[in-house]
């Protein structure tokens, strides 16, 4: 617990350190509310669903950003020789890399909550609809992280983590959307409906929080950072 | 504190270590010596727990590898080879950092952050990002980082590659220090190094350990034969037949003449009989002008072309062989 928690610190600060976490946060922020912006003044109801509804779009191209260098950086570096090296499990440190991207995932979260109090201020939003987006956005960002992370740890390049993460996310993400469903084979269907990013997500966003949704993406994310841990381990495979 | 048993370990084809097998305790600094890509650094991966043999064991601080590698790694402190550093930490921060995942207690990590930045000299650079350091102060950051947890077991690849010569021989003498209470194994490239402040070498070639001991028990094992080299201004044919005659002298050959000097190289293989006394004593009854009387010695340098020159069928090193090839042809 403490080794994760060192892990944690150190990457978390490492964001904030670098101007990683700055841009990030900037332009998540700025290009989420111009997108949300642009079509509510359209419509003009006070109600976020717009803003939630890109999240998975928006995600595709951001998380795959912050979580790219977490090993590809360390193998490049040879860093990640004394990392393994200390008394630390691997597990620890995939958990730990792991945590301080979703913490910066938070904190991003955390700055865009200006949206739903102008919305407040505009109108009167339903604000359960709210909590479960945020609550769908953070898992389903975890996923994302997770998914990344794993991709990360299996270049030292950063721009192929930083692809091979985006084309498994979308890969995920688009297997649930009713498009490609359609065209899937029967004996397919549910294993695809099920293991789409999107369609939990959308579930979420409609307010109800179903326990299946949230098992759904807590075992993406531990399924991803097992295979993580599993390919850093690999390196002492016979 | 290290056992070490016909530990094997490939790179797909390519055999990096092959069945190397030895020992070390505390006490010891042990150099460990090889031409590139012999298998050092691999060995000294699989000791850290960073990668795993194909076959073989080893034991650290008491500890398999294998079975216990969080306990092994605690016991170590490991540099690797050019000190891989965050680039992007503080100093001081990294030294923090690494002070918390060693778990050293709270209490102690302020004093074991003042112990390590004095002892490989950080206090100019600890307002600096590791970043901004030059190459020699990352490497004793890097050192710092393996010594901060006070392990009896350091570990260190190529640990003065990068310094000016200053700081090389303030490396050195750290490392002596070091290893009058624990144990430290390192590799170098640079042989007075190991002759300097090692007190048991391995030379691994080609995967294989090749040799293992003191300066003096590798340089016996070398030495075979006495050589002495003579020179004498006179008639190479006279003085030839007359140093042939000597006793104990096994092979009398005949290197060059050059205006009336004669060169030779000779040699006795007769345990404890003292060659260049016999030839001085020769020289003086015989009336010979000596120009020059010169015990060949052996050096690391010898020891380590011997041990590292391919085939080991010849007892002589490749330089040698030269040599001597070229006083056949006369």
């Amino acid at each position: 617990m403490q080794n994760i928690n060192a892990i944690f610190k150190k990457e978390f600060r490492s964001y904030f350190n670098s101007p990683i976490a700055y841009i990030f946060i900037t332009f998540f922020l700025a290009i989420s509310s111009w997108l949300f912006f642009r079509a509510f003044f359209l419509v003009g109801q006070a109600e976020m669903r717009g803003f939630f509804g890109l999240m998975p779009w928006i995600f595709l191209f951001f998380i795959p950003a912050v979580t790219m260098k977490l090993w590809a950086e360390e193998k490049k570096l040879g860093t990640a020789e004394i990392l393994m090296t200390l008394p630390i499990r691997d597990y620890e440190v995939v958990l730990g890399k792991f945590l301080a991207s979703f913490g910066l995932l938070v904190i991003t979260a955390l700055f865009s909550l200006g949206l739903p109090f102008s919305m407040i201020y505009l109108g009167d939003p339903d604000g359960g609809t709210i909590v479960c987006g945020y609550l769908g956005l953070l898992l389903m960002g975890g996923a994302y992280l997770a998914i990344g992370l794993f991709a990360s740890t299996l270049t030292e390049n950063q721009i192929i983590a930083f692809i091979l993460g985006i084309s498994v996310c979308f890969v995920f993400l688009i297997i649930g959307e009713d498009f490609v469903l359609f065209s899937t084979p029967d004996w397919l269907f549910p294993i695809f409906s099920y293991l789409g990013l999107g369609s939990h997500y959308s579930s979420i966003l409609r307010g109800v929080i179903d326990s299946r949704d949230i098992i759904y993406y807590l075992s993406i994310i531990g399924f991803f950072l097992y295979l993580s841990t599993l390919s850093v381990e690999s390196r002492k495979w016979r | 504190m290290i056992e070490v048993r016909e530990l094997t370990k490939s790179y797909g084809p390519t055999l990096a270590v092959n069945q190397v097998s030895f020992d070390a305790r505390a006490g010891e600094v042990v150099g460990f010596i090889g031409p590139n890509g012999a298998g050092k650094t691999t060995t000294m991966r699989i000791l850290t727990c960073y990668l795993t043999a194909d076959a073989g064991s080893a034991t650290v601080a008491g500890y398999d590898v294998l079975e216990h590698a969080i306990d092994v790694r605690k016991n170590v402190g490991y540099l690797p080879e050019s000190a891989p550093l965050y680039v992007d930490m503080g100093v001081v921060e990294y030294l923090k950092f690494m002070a918390e995942v060693r778990e050293i207690p709270k209490s102690q990590r302020k004093e074991r952050l003042r112990a390590v930045i004095d002892i490989c000299g950080l206090e100019g650079v600890i307002q600096k990002d590791i970043g901004e350091l030059s190459k020699g102060y990352r490497q004793r950051v890097g050192l710092a980082q393996s010594l901060i947890h006070d392990p009896p077991i350091l570990i260190l690849d190529e640990p003065t590659s990068g310094l000016d010569p200053s700081q090389t021989i303030e490396i050195r003498n750290l490392i002596k220090e070091i290893g009058k209470e624990k144990l430290v194994l390192f590799s170098t490239h640079i042989l007075p190094e190991v002759a300097a402040t090692c007190t048991r070498i391995l030379i691994i070639h080609q995967g294989e350990l090749v040799a293992n001991g003191t300066l003096e028990e590798l340089i016996s094992q070398v030495q075979s034969e006495d050589k002495v080299h003579i020179t004498i201004r006179g008639t190479e044919e006279a003085i030839t037949t007359k140093l042939k005659e000597l006793d104990g002298i096994t092979g009398v050959v005949h290197v060059k003449t050059d205006d009336g000097v004669v060169w030779y190289e000779v040699t006795t293989a007769q345990e404890g009989y003292d060659a260049a006394g016999g030839l001085f004593n020769a020289a003086v009854q015989n009336g010979w002008n000596l120009v020059e009387l010169q015990q060949e010695s052996v050096d690391l340098e010898d020891v380590f072309l011997h041990f590292t020159s391919g085939q080991s069928s010849g007892n002589t090193p490749a330089t040698k062989l030269s040599r001597e090839d070229i006083s056949t042809e006369e």
